[in-house]
C-alpha cells in the first residue's frame, strides 16, 4: 500500500497530493502540524524556486515554502 | 502554594513581564494572532504613539507595549509575539501562550487575517482552550474584499462563542467597534461560550480524570480542561512556567502523579504513545478550523489566487526570478542615485551660504580665530557634509525599499536565494535579515531574532555587515559616481554608478554565503535546521503611509545619529589637523604613520584613518576624509563634485584608490551602534570581537590582493 505513496517533493509541479504519514518526530513533525500538515490534507505543489529547491506549496489557503529536507518526509498520494 | 492569585498578580506582571503599570485600575489586553495579519497595524492604530519597545526579560524576543485611553478608561495592549500556534515549540510561542495564562490580560485579542482565515482559526481555538475572555478581529477585509473572499462574521461568532469583530486596521475601519467590545467584556458585560474542543474519546476520558485534581489549584486562572491536557502529555514547558510563575510543582503531587501515570496508561493502550496523543490534539483542531472555515468563509476559488500566482510565476520564475530581483535593486540604486543629485546641489549650495553667513557672524562677534575655525570650519562643514551627502540618497532609497517590504516582495527574495542559504548551511530567513541590513546593520542584526537555530542565527549576525548599510551608501555612491561612472558618456554614468554599485553589493552577498559556509565548516558546525517560509499574499501598499513611515522612523532616525556623532567628530578632526607636533599636525603624523599600511591596501593613511575615525558612524567617513585632506592647503569650500574629484586626484588617487576604498567600505568593522548591538544580542563578547575582525580581515585580504593584482599587472 505505500507504494502509492510519495514524498511530497517528487510530487510534480500543478498536482495536487492528499497527506497519509509524516516521517518526523520530535518538534520537526509538531511544525508541520502546525502548518496544518494532518492526514487527508490537501497539498499543492505550486512552483520551484529559481534554483529548484525550495518548492512552495498550497497549503490550507497559505503558501508556505519548505526544501526538499522537510518535504521529502511527508508523503502523500497524488489525486 | 499559599499565595493567592491577588497578591501574586501585580508583581508577576511587573517582575516577569516586566509591565508598565501604573496603577491597578488599567486594565491589560493582551493581542495575539499569526504573523502577517497586520498584528502590529492594529497595536499602532490602537496606541498610536503611546508605545514602547524593549524586550521579554531576559529573552531576544522583542516585547511591544502601548496604551490607550477608551471611555475614560485606561488600557495597556500588550502586543505578543506572531505565531501560529501555542504549543511551545519556540520562545515567541512560549511568551505568548505564558503571557495569556500567567500575565492575567482582562481580554485578549487575537487578530486574524480574513485572507486566510482557516490558518487562523488554528490558534484562535488555541487560546480559546485556554481562556473565555477572547474577541477576535477579523482583520484585512478591504484585502479580503479584493480577493472577492466574503466571512460571514456573526457565524463565526455564533460558531466559536466568543465576539468577532471585523477590521481594515490599515484605514482604521472597525477599530472603534473593536474598542467597544473591548470594553464590553473588560468590565464583565459579555458572557462567552467559546468553543469547547472535543477530543478522542480516549483522550476525553483522560482529561476527566485529571481535572478533579487539578481544580482547587487553578480557579479561574485558565481552563482546567486545558490544563489537564497539559499535563498528561507531559509538555515540559508548562510546568517550568507554572513553577516560575505560580510557584506550583507538581512533580512533588503524589496523588496527581499516579493519575497522571493511569492517565497516560488509558491512552498508550489505544493509541501507539504520547507523541501520537499530540498528533491527535493537533490534528482535532486543525480539521475543526477546517470545518469552522468552510462555513462561514465563502470565496471564488478561481478568482482568488490566480493573479498573485501569475506575479510570483513571474517573480520567482526560473529565469527571470533572480534577474528580476538584481534589477530591482539595480533600479532603486539608480533612482536614488539620478534623484538624490540634484538636491544634494542644492543643500550644499544652501548650507554653504549659510556657513558664510555663520563665518559673519563669527567675526562680527569678534570670537578668537581658533574658535571661529573650530566651530565653521570643524562642527560646522562637517556636518553641512553630512547632511547633504547623506540626506537626498536616504530620503529616496528609504521609501523606495519600504514600498517592496510593504508589497510582501521581501519573502520571494528568500525564496530566491535559500537554496544558496542551505549550499551554506545557513537559513533562508538570512536573507530577509540581510535586507534590513541595507537600512541599517544595527537594526539587520535585531531581526536575526526570526532565525530559530541558535547556530544559523549567530552566522546571520556575524555576516550582517557584508551587507552595505545606509551609512555606507553615500560613501559608494559617491566614490562611483566620481570614479566609476566618469569614465562614460554623461547619459551612461548614473547608469553606470548603478551598476558599481550593485556589483559591490553582489560581491557582498557572495562573501555572506562564503563566510557562512567556512563559518558553518568551523566554529559553527551543523546541518541547515528546518525550513518553512511563508509566502504571504501581496498587499497594495500604502504609499502616503509608507513615506511618512519611512521618513520618520528611518531617514530621520539614522540622520539623526550621524549627525550627532559628525558634529564632535568634525571636532576631533579640526583639532587634530591643527595641533602641531614638529612641523606637522598630529594628523598628519597619524596619517603618515598609517600610510605605509594602508598603500599596501591601495589605500593612503588618510583614507585609513577616516575610517577608524568613523568607528561611531560610516556617514562620516567621507567628511572626516575631505576634512583631512582639506585641513593641509588652503580651505577651499567644496561645492560641486568635480572639485572634490580634483581634491582626491590631488592626493595621489587612482580609479584603483576608488575600488579599494569601496571595498574596504564593504568590508571592514561595523560601526560602534551595530557593535554594541551584537554585544547585546550574542550577550558575548568573543562573538561581538569575532563580528568585528571577519569584515575587517576580509576586507584586508581583499584590498591588498586587489592592490597588489592591480600592481602586478600593471594596471595603474
Amino acid at each position: 500500500m505505500s507504494t502509492t505513496f510519495i514524498p511530497l517533493n517528487q510530487l510534480p509541479v500543478g498536482s495536487i497530493g492528499k497527506v497519509r504519514a509524516l516521517a518526523a518526530d520530535g518538534i520537526e513533525r509538531r511544525r508541520m502540524l502546525d502548518l496544518g500538515l494532518i492526514r487527508d490534507t490537501t497539498v499543492e505543489s505550486l512552483r520551484r524556486s529559481p534554483a529548484g529547491d525550495p518548492v512552495a506549496y498550497g497549503i490550507r489557503g497559505a503558501v508556505i515554502a519548505l526544501r526538499s529536507e522537510e518535504s521529502s518526509k511527508i508523503f502523500v498520494e497524488s489525486i | 502554594m499559599g499565595l493567592t492569585i491577588q497578591s501574586t498578580s501585580i508583581g508577576v506582571l511587573k517582575e516577569n513581564f516586566k509591565l508598565d503599570t501604573e496603577s491597578p485600575d488599567e486594565i491589560v489586553i493582551a493581542l495575539a494572532g499569526n504573523p502577517n495579519t497586520g498584528k502590529s497595524t492594529v497595536f499602532n492604530r490602537l496606541t498610536g504613539l503611546n508605545q514602547h519597545t524593549g524586550n521579554w526579560p531576559g529573552k531576544t524576543v522583542t516585547n511591544a507595549q502601548g496604551s490607550f485611553q477608551h471611555h475614560e478608561k485606561n488600557y495597556i495592549l500588550v502586543d505578543l509575539p506572531g505565531t501560529y500556534s501555542l504549543f511551545a515549540n519556540s520562545m515567541e510561542e512560549q511568551i505568548a501562550r505564558d503571557f495569556i495564562c500567567f500575565g492575567s490580560p482582562k481580554v485578549t485579542v487575537i487578530v486574524a487575517d480574513a485572507t486566510c482565515l482557516e490558518r487562523n482559526l488554528n490558534l484562535v481555538l488555541q487560546i480559546l482552550e485556554i481562556t473565555d475572555k477572547v474577541v477576535v478581529c477579523v482583520n484585512l477585509l478591504d484585502e479580503a474584499k479584493r480577493k472577492k473572499i466574503t466571512i460571514d462574521l456573526e457565524k463565526l461568532s455564533d460558531q466559536i462563542g466568543v465576539p468577532v469583530v471585523g477590521t481594515a486596521a490599515r484605514s482604521g475601519k472597525g477599530l472603534q467597534e473593536l474598542k467597544d467590545t473591548v470594553e464590553k467584556m473588560a468590565v464583565g458585560g459579555i458572557i462567552t461560550n467559546p468553543f469547547k474542543i472535543h477530543y478522542d474519546t480516549v483522550i476525553e476520558n483522560a482529561i476527566e480524570k485529571i481535572e478533579p485534581e487539578i481544580e482547587d489549584f487553578i480557579k479561574n486562572r485558565f481552563h482546567k480542561r486545558w490544563m489537564a491536557l497539559r499535563l498528561i502529555d507531559g509538555d515540559k514547558a508548562f510546568q517550568d512556567s507554572m513553577k516560575a510563575y505560580l510557584d506550583m510543582d507538581f512533580s512533588e503531587n503524589a496523588t496527581l502523579q499516579i493519575k497522571l501515570k493511569e492517565a497516560r496508561a488509558m491512552i498508550c493502550k489505544e493509541l501507539n504513545d504520547l507523541e501520537e496523543l499530540q498528533d491527535r490534539i493537533v490534528s482535532n483542531i486543525v480539521s475543526i478550523a477546517e470545518d469552522i472555515s468552510n462555513e462561514v468563509v465563502s470565496f471564488n476559488k478561481t478568482v482568488r489566487c490566480k493573479k498573485e500566482r501569475d506575479i510570483d510565476g513571474i517573480l520567482t520564475s526560473r529565469l527571470y526570478g533572480i534577474p528580476i530581483m538584481i534589477a530591482l535593486l539595480g533600479l532603486i540604486f539608480w533612482i536614488t542615485i539620478v534623484g538624490a543629485n540634484v538636491p544634494s546641489a542644492l543643500l550644499a549650495d544652501g548650507l554653504f551660504w549659510v556657513e558664510g553667513q555663520l563665518s559673519a557672524f563669527f567675526l562680527w562677534l569678534s570670537v578668537p580665530v581658533w574658535v571661529h575655525d573650530m566651530i565653521v570650519y570643524g562642527v560646522y562643514r562637517t556636518l553641512a557634509w553630512v547632511v547633504s551627502v547623506m540626506l537626498p540618497p536616504m530620503a529616496i532609497f528609504f521609501p523606495l525599499f519600504t514600498l517592496l517590504e510593504d508589497l510582501g516582495y521581501l519573502p520571494r527574495v528568500a525564496f530566491n536565494l535559500d537554496y544558496y542559504f542551505k549550499k551554506a548551511c545557513a537559513h533562508g530567513k538570512q536573507a530577509l535579515t540581510m535586507c534590513m541590513g541595507f537600512g541599517c546593520n544595527a537594526a539587520g542584526i535585531i531581526s536575526c531574532r526570526i532565525i530559530d537555530s541558535p547556530r544559523e542565527r549567530l552566522i546571520a549576525i556575524l555576516t550582517n555587515n557584508f551587507v552595505p548599510c545606509n551609512g555606507r551608501f553615500p560613501t559608494l555612491i559617491a566614490l562611483s559616481s566620481l570614479f566609476i561612472a566618469g569614465g562614460f558618456s554623461a547619459a551612461f554614468q548614473s547608469f553606470a554608478a548603478a551598476i558599481a554599485i550593485l556589483a559591490v553589493i553582489v560581491l557582498g552577498v557572495m562573501i555572506t554565503l562564503l563566510i557562512s559556509r567556512i563559518l558553518s565548516k568551523t566554529v559553527l558546525k551543523g546541518l541547515p535546521s528546518s525550513f518553512a517560509l511563508e509566502l504571504p499574499p501581496y498587499r497594495r501598499p500604502q504609499i502616503g503611509r509608507v513615506i511618512v513611515r519611512s521618513l520618520i522612523d528611518r531617514t530621520l532616525f539614522v540622520l539623526g545619529r550621524a549627525v550627532a556623532v559628525a558634529a564632535p567628530a568634525g571636532l576631533v578632526i579640526w583639532v587634530m589637523a591643527n595641533i602641531s607636533i614638529g612641523n606637522d599636525s598630529l594628523l598628519t603624523h597619524c596619517a603618515e604613520f598609517l600610510d605605509p599600511f594602508a598603500k599596501l591596501l591601495g589605500l593612503d593613511g588618510y583614507i585609513l584613518m577616516a575610517f577608524i575615525l568613523g568607528l561611531p558612524a560610516n556617514e562620516i567617513v567621507i567628511p572626516i576624509l575631505i576634512m583631512s585632506y582639506l585641513s593641509g592647503g588652503s580651505m577651499l569650500e567644496l561645492d560641486s563634485l568635480s572639485e572634490l574629484r580634483q581634491l582626491f586626484l590631488d592626493h595621489g588617487w587612482t580609479q584603483l584608490t576608488a575600488v579599494c576604498m569601496m571595498l574596504f567600505s564593504l568590508n571592514h568593522w561595523p560601526c560602534g551602534t551595530t557593535l554594541w548591538t551584537i554585544r547585546k544580542e550574542t550577550q558575548s563578547w568573543k562573538w561581538t570581537g569575532a563580528a568585528l575582525l571577519i569584515p575587517t580581515v576580509t576586507g584586508i585580504v581583499l584590498c591588498f590582493i586587489v592592490a597588489q593584482g592591480a600592481a602586478l599587472l600593471h594596471l595603474v
